[in-house]
């Protein structure tokens, strides 16, 4: 399994990345034996950072990328990846 | 919620002066009683690397206590509300998260600063970094970050309903007047210092804060509307000066100041065990005033040679009802026992006066000084004055305890007492009770027209104490309250010290001793002259005995003799103040550094 992985995403939901979305993502986040990060425009956000995800900005039709580097980066990318492809489980 | 507001301006090296009430110097948070409990943040630098592994610590603890009340409140939201729990989620994501809680440990940690300045820098950054967002939803979640460390603010700086009892932290209490009542019910490890707007060198404020050996500054006028809670103050009880958020230079200048203090005050505790004798070997005794049972072992630390002077005021005004025999036994036997074998001079009731007492009922008149007060109270509330001279009596057999009348004006209310205490002796014999027949019975000179008749007194006591406070008072009338003429309360006044010889050598032809017992006793400036008058024992206030005993220690009573004789020869109170005063100068140049002010008596 890869210990490096990178995914680009796109924000679904109407919302954006704003705070419940943002507390979803931290508290998935810190669940995995990984260092995540958020990308937009060449500004990174600790994943595990509700405060650092908020202040991407990232309304609704952002593209961003996730990068993950650890033991469980491969889960990490692809259970934060199922909350943007689920619209952080917003009933839209 | 009100978001918090960054306060942009705060005074810094805000200089404010007041009366020194109890000496030390001390740095901390200020805590203000009436204030609306706002919290304000100013910031403090750690100085040990332990203090700032405190300072996370209670940063932690803050936090912690915050994430159970967000806790508390998320369990208690009712269904129909559910919807809205994920906010509390938030929130404690956001208490956790690196930006505010790792990022306010590292700012306590690399620049050593107190939790509620680094939380707030961290708060600052935050608020910077959403003032970019361009999305005004996104943006608007600043108002969660600024929720949550108000919360964690809150608990760091006790913002609670004020009550001294909970206080959590260590503060300097900053308040308009402080009660008995309130001092009582204080958690006193928590309080590093006083501040007060009213009072003076011998108000209770003062009195409290001595005996609990923390500084304290009085009569420091709008202190509550100048400090705000938070703020971090650097209290000198040796000058009564307060600076408001020191920068480091001025910190630095405070602490050297503090460390120098220190050591003097170190080095003349070393002598305080030893008699105090002087150099010709003329003995006397050094005593302490007290007015609680728990200031015994203040006087025992500080070397007293007995306590002089107990004012019993205090189990009166304690509470509503008037204390019951058993309870003042209990009280004078525990302070006879602690002493013993040496003496406890137990002072009659002296209420009335600035310490009415309001179950008593009597309504205070223009001049309660000179009203209502000690042995004409006494003779007048006959009931209460038999069940403290019962309990006295009953004490007398558990150490040396010593009996004395306040407020004496003449021959008659000696008598008058004296009758009633030989009534109690009768009394106590019938039922039997234990008691020392032959207690001493002594007579507090303070009144001028005693200093007048103190041949004829001196056959009628065991001892003299003069109260010097009450005297200078009576003698000059001057009223020390009254701002225009304070200046003028000297204690070096020519007919005041002519008063005081005139009462010892009055106590001597009869044979019996003479103290004295006021502020006066506890000022080194004076002993020399008041040991050469021949003043027999000196009681003051705890602190400044080692003081003074260092003063007699170094001190001859043919120089002490020969420094009273000098000073009766000057006619003018001016003339007398520079005489001593250059004298003692020469003589003893530590009193003037540090040595009254580490005596400021009360």
């Amino acid at each position: 399994m890869p210990n490096n992985l990178e995914a680009k995403l796109p924000v679904l939901n109407r919302l954006g990345l704003h705070a419940r979305a943002a507390a979803k993502i931290a508290a998935l986040a810190s669940r995995f034996q990984a260092d995540i990060v958020l990308e937009k425009d060449g500004a990174q956000a600790d994943a595990r950072s509700i405060l650092d995800i908020l202040g991407l900005g990232c309304p609704q039709g952002t593209e961003i990328r996730l990068r993950a580097e650890g033991p469980e980066a491969f889960q990490a990318v692809a259970a934060i990846s199922d909350l943007f492809f689920q619209y952080f489980g917003e009933h839209s | 919620m009100t978001p918090l507001v960054a306060r942009e301006v705060w005074p810094q090296n805000k200089v404010l002066k007041g009366i020194p009430a109890s000496p030390g110097i001390i740095i901390g948070p200020a805590y203000v009683i009436g204030d609306k409990n706002k919290v304000h943040i100013s910031q403090t630098y750690l100085a040990t690397f332990d203090q700032v592994t405190l300072e996370i610590e209670r940063f932690r603890d803050a936090v912690m206590h915050t994430r159970q009340e967000i806790t508390t409140i998320k369990n208690s939201i009712t269904d129909e509300f559910q919807e809205h729990a994920y906010i509390l989620d938030t929130h404690l994501l956001i208490l956790q998260d690196k930006l505010l809680y790792d990022e306010t440990i590292r700012l306590i940690q690399q620049e050593k600063i107190n939790a509620e300045w680094a939380l707030q820098q961290a708060v600052k950054k935050a608020q910077a970094l959403f003032n970019k967002i361009a999305d005004p939803y996104i943006k608007s979640r600043i108002l969660d970050v600024e929720d949550v460390s108000e919360r964690v603010l809150r608990h760091l700086t006790g913002g609670n309903p004020f009550n001294l009892g909970n206080l959590s932290d260590p503060v300097i209490v900053v308040t308009h007047d402080l009660s008995p009542v309130d001092t009582t019910q204080m958690s006193v490890d928590k309080v590093q210092g006083f501040i007060t707007e009213t009072g003076g060198k011998t108000s209770h404020t003062a009195i409290m804060a001595q005996s609990l050996e923390i500084p304290a500054i009085v009569a420091l006028e709008k202190a509550t509307q100048e400090i705000d809670t938070g703020y971090t103050l650097i209290l000198d009880g040796l000058n009564g000066t307060v600076v408001i958020n020191p920068d480091p230079k001025m910190l630095d200048i405070y602490l050297q100041r503090k460390k120098k203090f220190e050591d003097f005050k170190y080095d003349v505790g070393k002598s305080s065990f030893l008699p105090a004798i002087t150099l010709d070997e003329h003995q006397t005794q050094v005593l302490a005033n007290i007015e609680f049972q728990e200031e015994v072992d203040l006087a025992l630390d500080y070397g007293a040679d007995g306590i002089g002077l107990y004012r019993t005021e205090f189990l009166y005004l304690r509470q509503q009802q008037l204390p019951t025999e058993e309870e003042l036994f209990e009280d004078y036997q525990t302070v006879a026992k602690m002493m013993s074998p040496n003496r406890v001079t137990i002072r009659t009731l002296d209420i009335g006066g600035d310490k009415f007492a309001s179950h008593l009922e009597y309504a205070p008149g223009i001049n309660p000084a000179m009203g209502l007060r000690a042995i004409r109270f006494c003779l007048k509330e006959q009931t209460i004055f038999r069940t403290q001279l019962r309990a006295i009596l009953r004490a007398s057999v558990f150490g040396q305890v010593r009996l004395m009348f306040p407020l004496i004006s003449g021959i008659q209310e000696v008598t008058a007492a004296k009758r009633i205490l030989e009534d109690i002796k009768a009394e106590l014999r019938r039922e039997g009770h234990d008691f020392n027949q032959d207690i001493p019975v002594g007579l507090m000179i303070e009144v001028p027209s005693a200093v007048m008749l103190a041949d004829l007194l001196a056959k009628e006591a065991d001892f003299f104490s003069i109260g010097t406070n009450d005297l200078i008072q009576y003698a000059l009338a001057i009223d020390r309250g009254n701002k225009y003429v304070a200046h003028m309360y000297q204690p070096l006044h020519p007919a005041v010290l002519r008063m005081i010889k005139q009462v010892v050598d009055a106590g001597h032809a009869a044979g019996i001793t003479v103290a004295v017992c006021g502020e006066m006793a506890g000022d080194p400036l004076y002993t020399p002259v008041l040991l050469g008058l021949g003043v027999d024992e000196l009681s003051m206030n705890a602190l400044a005995i080692p003081v003074v005993k260092r003063i007699v220690r170094h001190a001859s009573m043919e120089e002490a003799q020969d420094f009273a004789r000098q000073a009766l020869q000057h006619g003018t109170v001016n003339e007398v103040n520079a005489y001593v005063n250059g004298v003692m100068a020469k003589r003893f140049p530590e009193v003037f550094m540090f040595g009254r002010e580490l005596a400021s008596a009360a």
